[in-house]
């Protein structure tokens, strides 16, 4: 049985008692089916959210969320069919994390994540051309075909990768927001990261340089419950993952990842935070992947139960059901919506196949930015 | 030009680099108030100010990758580890992040950087905090690392360093500290990096030396030269990238070598040096290439001991003869 802490004292430089959390009790079901009771609250904060939001936000957000799970979804026929080698980490189901989240930001801003950042490079307005060209390994990728699928990055948009070491983006993202407090910008870096990298050093590590120094930083556990094939509960002391900001006194939210907008609106609150008082924050997102940890997960450690039980809260059906619902799009819009998010990734798999392999001399640049020719 | 510490120089360096760029700023445990664990950043707080000497926890991990993510978006950082002993809790970042960053990201995000601090071996503090890291960094495609042996060149090289656009490793001696030596107060001189430095012209062997092994190479060198035997001493003051040119050069005219270091033989860099001088100049050779190493065996504390485990002025004249073949 998991045990949980009782009554999570959320500490901060300031209150973050904002609507819009839930309480650990509705987080605990926010795995599970909800009771009707619950299912009404959630119904009318979300009703909340719609008006709060223009339509073309709206619209913006599921545009994004559909283009990510297309994207993937294609990603995936690509990879069996031996077009895509290597590590790939799908983001199926988690995708209402990464859009709400970078929905919540500007261009300037920055975000780093870990290795599963399809979705994130493309919400944060990278092209899916270079995207898709970068898992195929050519020279039309973002990374020139030198990353991969771990390893995405776009100077211009502020996308800062990428990181394939569990907890390695997360030092680096606190560094990029020293920086922007140093240059004395208002720039925000979100910093998205496992639930497992909370038990790197480098999670602890960093939390306590960013409240020392009071840095703008978005700390973003996605947390869907598994690293690899290790559930929380068999990897983790305390299970209450925004807790663990109390360590720090850094302020603290625990989010229903399946909710885009919930999302969105906890990261805005935090965003806020850092622009206006350069404090970080640290966000709990709960979620759930629902393909394998990566192309190759024998997916022994879950049962089909459990996946479809998550499923019935797809982050995707459920913010279309809404949309329908609040009348912002109809049945026939949504389809238009998926007819073209479906045209774009198609035209991402012909940018892919037709840019060519990186040339042979590229094996030899961007080692050096000066590079010095002492030993030739 | 003024005689100076190495301790001195170094401090020079950052201050002038510091002064000329904003964007340069230095973090590390005990640099601020407490003047620098070797005093090397004495002064610094009070005339550049907190905002850009900034006294860390003790989080290698985390000072080390927060300097490259800093460096993603424009700053300079210098991050001081304590001594490089403590740089082992840092390697993931700057190995899987500052060195690899502009590669994997297909040459978007260079990282100017400079990991600094004290490394090699100091005066019986046994094993786990006296020990040569440079072969481990010098192994990786994308750092530059530096040893200097002198203060001019401390200063040059730091400076260079600083302004270099790659995360470069500068190990400082730490039994150096106090060595002296004659420094430029142009704030403008540097040292390119990759240039090795002749520090004695000779015309029957060539000893390869660095860091601490330099003095000992000179002091070898003049001991020979009363045996008639002229050493050109080398150092390459760059372990990575390498000056090949100028150790093959000297191996062509001289046709014997020995390559002097503190650091363990195993996989270190006179064995990589060796190998090179192998491909590019057998035929030049008229002896083996020999290796003088500290002892294969972690640092112990009592001074015998320790003395035992340094190559010392007396082996490295006994290396030269036997690779001059002389009794
Ligand atoms: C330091 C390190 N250890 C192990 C791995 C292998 N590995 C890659 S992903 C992963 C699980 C991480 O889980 P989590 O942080 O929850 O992120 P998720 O994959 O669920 O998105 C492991 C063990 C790694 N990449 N880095
Ligand atoms: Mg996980």
């Amino acid at each position: 049985m998991r045990k949980r802490t009782p009554e999570p004292t959320r500490v901060g430089a300031e209150d973050t008692s904002a609507t819009g959390l839930m309480d650990q009790d509705s987080a605990e079901d926010a795995d599970a089916r909800l009771d009707p009771a619950e299912a009404e609250a959630l119904k009318a904060a979300q009703k909340s959210r719609f008006a709060e939001l223009d339509r073309a936000t709206l619209q913006s957000i599921y545009r994004q969320m559909l283009l990510a799970r297309r994207f993937e979804e294609k990603s995936a026929e690509a990879y069996s069919t031996g077009k895509i080698g290597g590590f790939c980490h799908l983001y199926i189901g988690q995708e209402a994390v990464a859009i709400g989240a970078i929905s919540a930001i500007g261009k300037d801003d920055y975000v780093l994540t870990s290795y599963r950042e399809h979705a994130h490079a493309i919400a944060k307005g990278m092209s899916p051309d270079s995207v898709m060209a970068e898992l195929y390994g050519k020279a039309g990728g973002c990374s020139h075909g030198k990353g991969g699928s771990m390893h995405m990055f776009d100077k211009e948009v502020n996308f800062l990768g990428g990181h394939a070491i569990v907890g390695g983006q997360i030092p680096l993202a606190t560094g990029v927001a020293f920086a922007t407090k140093y240059k004395e910008t208002d720039q925000v870096t979100l910093c998205f990261f496992g639930e497992a990298a909370v038990n790197q050093g480098a999670f602890h590590e960093s939390l306590n340089m960013a409240q020392l120094w009071k840095l703008p930083c978005i700390y973003i556990c996605e947390n869907n419950q598994y690293g690899m094939g290790t559930s929380l509960e068999r990897a983790m002391s305390l299970q209450d993952i925004s807790q663990k900001a109390c360590a720090y006194e850094i302020a603290s939210e625990f989010v229903d990842g399946m909710d885009v907008l919930a999302v969105r609106e906890a990261t805005l609150r935090a965003v806020e935070r850092a622009r206006k008082n350069y404090l970080p924050t640290l966000l709990e997102v709960r979620t759930y992947r629902f393909m394998g940890h990566s192309m190759s997960d024998p997916g022994n450690y879950r049962t089909r139960a459990e996946i479809e039980r998550h499923q019935e809260r797809d982050p995707l059906k459920l913010y279309s059901a809404s949309l329908k619902e609040e009348g912002v799009l109809s049945d026939s819009e949504l389809q238009k919506i998926d007819d073209e998010v479906r045209a774009q990734v198609e035209q991402a798999v012909r940018f892919a196949e037709e840019s060519p392999q990186p040339a042979p001399e590229e094996l030899f640049t961007d080692i050096y930015a000066d590079p010095i020719q002492a030993n030739e | 030009m003024a005689i100076v510490t190495m301790r001195e120089a170094l401090n020079q360096a950052i201050r002038e680099e510091m002064q000329r760029d904003e964007n340069v700023f230095l973090m590390g445990e005990e640099v601020g108030a407490y003047q620098g664990a070797y005093k090397v950043t004495k002064g610094l707080l009070e005339e550049l100010g907190p905002k850009r000497v900034i006294d860390s926890p003790i989080t290698e991990l985390g000072f080390a990758g927060l300097g490259v993510g800093a460096a993603m978006v424009g700053l300079r950082p210098i991050i001081e580890f304590m001594t490089f002993n403590f740089s082992i809790l840092a390697t993931d970042q700057i190995i899987n992040s500052a060195a690899k960053m502009l590669y994997m990201s297909g040459g978007q995000f260079n990282i100017p950087i400079v990991f600094r601090g004290p490394g090699g071996s100091a005066f019986q503090v046994s094993s786990q905090h006296s020990q040569a890291l440079e072969s481990w960094f010098a192994y990786f495609p994308g750092l530059k690392v530096v040893m200097p042996s002198t203060p001019a060149d401390a200063k040059g090289l730091l400076k260079s360093s600083v302004r270099d656009n790659d995360p470069v490793i500068f190990i400082e001696q730490e039994r150096m500290y106090g060595s002296k030596g004659e420094v430029s107060d142009d704030p403008e001189l540097t040292i390119p990096l990759g240039v090795a430095d002749i520090k004695r012209e000779g015309k029957d062997v060539t000893i390869v030396a660095r860091s601490l092994m330099v003095p000992v190479a000179l002091k070898a060198a003049d001991l020979l030269e009363k045996d008639g035997v002229s050493c050109e001493v080398i150092d390459p003051r760059t372990i990575r990238p390498l000056d090949i040119k100028t150790i093959i050069e000297s191996v062509k005219k001289t046709n014997r070598v020995v390559v002097a270091e503190e650091s363990h033989p195993f996989c270190g860099v006179a064995a990589e040096i060796a190998s090179e001088i192998m491909e590019r100049a057998f035929d030049y050779l008229d002896a083996p290439v020999k290796r003088l190493s500290g002892a294969d065996v972690p640092m112990p504390y009592a001074k015998n001991l320790e003395d035992a485990a340094i190559p010392n002025v007396d082996q490295l004249v006994a290396a030269v003869k036997e690779v001059a073949y002389i009794e």
